[in-house]
């Protein structure tokens, strides 16, 4: 099996995720950057998995995307109480605690 | 893939269970859910029980930990992916006790705003029994969901005065920093898993020690896991949520966060060095002395210009990550020695940050201010609470004879005696930053007592019953140590020569 692919695309992947995560303003696209590094690990996850033969891998992977959906869950909720509270989601704006 | 998934399922035998093992787990999972579905059933009812309910679960996981402990036998579950040892138990304790103190402290301050408070108390529960599991986590799939299981509910915590902007604004910082943190972990924890073909942690140590030069699969890996860590624990530079979260969270959770996060992040170092990545020294040392090395001297140069008492204890707080970090620095020369040395410093520093943020909390019930100023003048209106802040502050700094001096004392035993260039050149820097820290305690501790009161109100101080018992438990953690040092070392912690050996 071809290993290189995979590894270079999730790779990729999270590279893309922590850009996302750094440079983003917005609070729903820093959510969806931190679900490319997740899905980043997956990916690896598996591919090592399939190569060593080892179902391990396939079994991490899934409590990665059970514990995440939970995460991002609680996240939603909290970008959504900052909407509430402020009208916007501009994480830039959430300035009142600093020093 | 799936076909080979349905093939391991059909030949499924259910691993032995150690009952005895688990019970403390079980315990908090018990108790958890039973605040909850009081909390579904009683709805209002069920208010006034709730703190009572969720110190007496925490009392009660404490029944298997102290018979686990008589026992003595070290126990491993599921191929050694969960391990019961004198290690484990001395931290479960330390977390289901933090947890206690915390009910304590979140008793009136909780049920003050108008808030639901049942959740409150099912959060915290869980968020214990993610700590608990951490303790004896031994594999990364368990290492991972335990960080998760203590992280979520977290979140929450800080978000809990969900109307105060201040509050969203702790939460939001603490979730965003905190989630793109475990998500470096998990990329990381993948390249090890892809480096070393198996999740347990001890299998991970047989893999990758054996090389001369460690392949760059496993360099990144073991990184990005400390990287992971080193949010949770606040170590400088991956600390800047902290501050900001500690000042907009309700105090009783800033209190957790600060001692039982913490710790947790810590224990799940400590599993992860001694137990997977111990052979592989080249790779951990040095990332761990720059970390500890930075920490402390950033955290104490940026806490000496606060003014707010609760932002200047999460400064200290990284510089206090920073101490405990060092001994791990210098883990391959001294071995188990730099374990005890780091458990030792986390159980005194649970005793005196929460010691130190219940008299935060008393004082702020009256001044409504948790800015330095309003502390001047204490000793003429509030003695006692004058008395057991000093003592926090001094074991803070690491003055005999109180529990932080000898905390510190182990540490830089640990660092001297791995009789190595960066363990002295990191000893200089612990006793250094010992002197700086020295400075802004002392500030708050002068003017307590020789200032005199802002616009002269010395109006006594009230403070509540579990306030006043979770003052006690602290300054009397804090003063044993200072008093009987020994305690830790009796118990006879190990994780080299357990399983992971």
């Amino acid at each position: 099996m071809l290993l290189n692919q995979f590894l270079l695309l999730a790779a990729v992947l999270f590279c893309i995720g922590v850009y996302g995560v750094l440079v983003r303003k917005n609070g729903m696209l820093v959510l969806m950057s931190v679900e490319l590094i997740l899905n980043a690990v997956n990916i690896n996850l598996v591919a090592f998995g399939t190569l060593t033969d080892d179902v391990g891998g396939a079994v991490f992977a899934l409590f990665t995307i059970a514990v995440a959906a939970a995460e991002v869950g609680i996240g939603l909720a909290i970008v959504l109480l900052m909407y509430r509270n402020r009208r916007s989601i501009d994480l830039s704006e959430a300035d009142l605690l600093k020093g | 893939m799936l076909a080979q998934l349905a093939q391991s399922v059909g030949e499924f035998v259910r691993p032995p269970i150690d009952w005895h093992a688990a019970a403390p787990e079980l315990t908090l999972l018990g108790v958890g859910a039973l605040l909850t579905m009081m909390d579904i059933v009683w709805l209002e009812r069920g208010r006034r029980l709730a703190p009572l309910l969720a110190s007496l679960g925490l009392l009660a996981t404490m029944v298997p930990i102290v018979t686990l402990a008589v026992d003595g036998a070290d126990r491993s579950m599921f191929n050694g992916a969960f391990v019961v040892d004198n290690y484990a138990l001395l931290m479960k304790a330390l977390f289901v006790l933090s947890g206690y103190v915390v009910v304590l402290l979140s008793t009136n301050y909780i049920a003050e705003g108008d808030y639901w408070e049942n959740e409150y108390y099912g959060l915290l529960l869980s968020s214990v029994l993610g700590m608990v599991l951490m303790a004896s986590a031994r594999d990364l799939i368990t290492i991972f969901v335990a960080l998760e299981l203590l992280s979520i509910p977290a979140y929450m915590l800080a978000t809990w005065r969900k109307r105060d902007l201040k509050s969203n604004e702790a939460g939001l910082k603490y979730y965003l920093m905190g989630v793109f943190a475990s998500a470096i972990m998990l990329y990381g924890m993948s390249l090890l898993y892809g480096g070393a073909g198996s999740t347990l942690l001890v299998d991970i140590d047989e893999a990758i020690s054996a090389a001369d030069s460690p392949s760059s699969v496993i360099v990144l890996g073991i990184i990005f896991v400390i990287i992971g860590f080193a949010f949770k624990v606040s170590a400088f530079p991956f600390h800047t949520w902290a501050p900001d979260t500690y000042e907009g969270a309700p105090t009783p959770v800033t209190a957790f966060l600060s001692v039982a996060s913490k710790a947790a992040g810590f224990v799940a170092l400590m599993n992860l060095l001694f137990v997977g990545f111990f052979g592989r020294d080249d790779v951990y040392e040095p990332v761990l002395w720059i970390l500890a090395a930075a920490s402390m001297t950033v955290g104490n140069l940026i806490a000496l210009r606060q003014t707010n008492v609760v932002r200047m204890l999460a400064y200290s707080g990284v510089a206090q990550a920073g101490y405990m970090l060092a001994p791990l620095a210098v883990a391959s020369a001294v071995g188990d020695a730099a374990l005890e040395a780091t458990v030792t410093y986390l159980v005194v520093y649970a005793a005196m940050n929460l010691g130190a943020f219940a008299v935060v909390m008393a004082v702020a019930r009256k001044t409504r201010s948790a800015e330095i100023e309003s502390f001047r003048g204490l000793f003429h209106y509030a003695p006692g609470l004058t008395v057991a802040m000093t003592i926090f502050l001094f074991s803070l700094a690491g003055i005999p004879p109180l529990g932080g001096w000898w905390a510190k004392f182990r540490v830089m035993e640990a660092v001297i005696d791995a009789n190595t260039a960066s363990g002295v050149v990191i000893g200089v820097f612990v006793a250094v930053n010992s002197v700086i820290a020295l400075y802004y305690y002392a500030r708050i501790g002068l003017g307590m007592w020789a200032e005199e009161a802002p616009d002269g109100d010395v109006t006594p101080v009230r403070v509540t019953p579990s306030l006043m018992a979770a003052l006690g438990i602290t300054a009397g953690i804090t003063l044993a140590f200072g008093v009987y040092p020994q305690l830790i070392s009796d118990f006879d912690v190990s994780l080299l020569a357990g399983i992971g050996g």
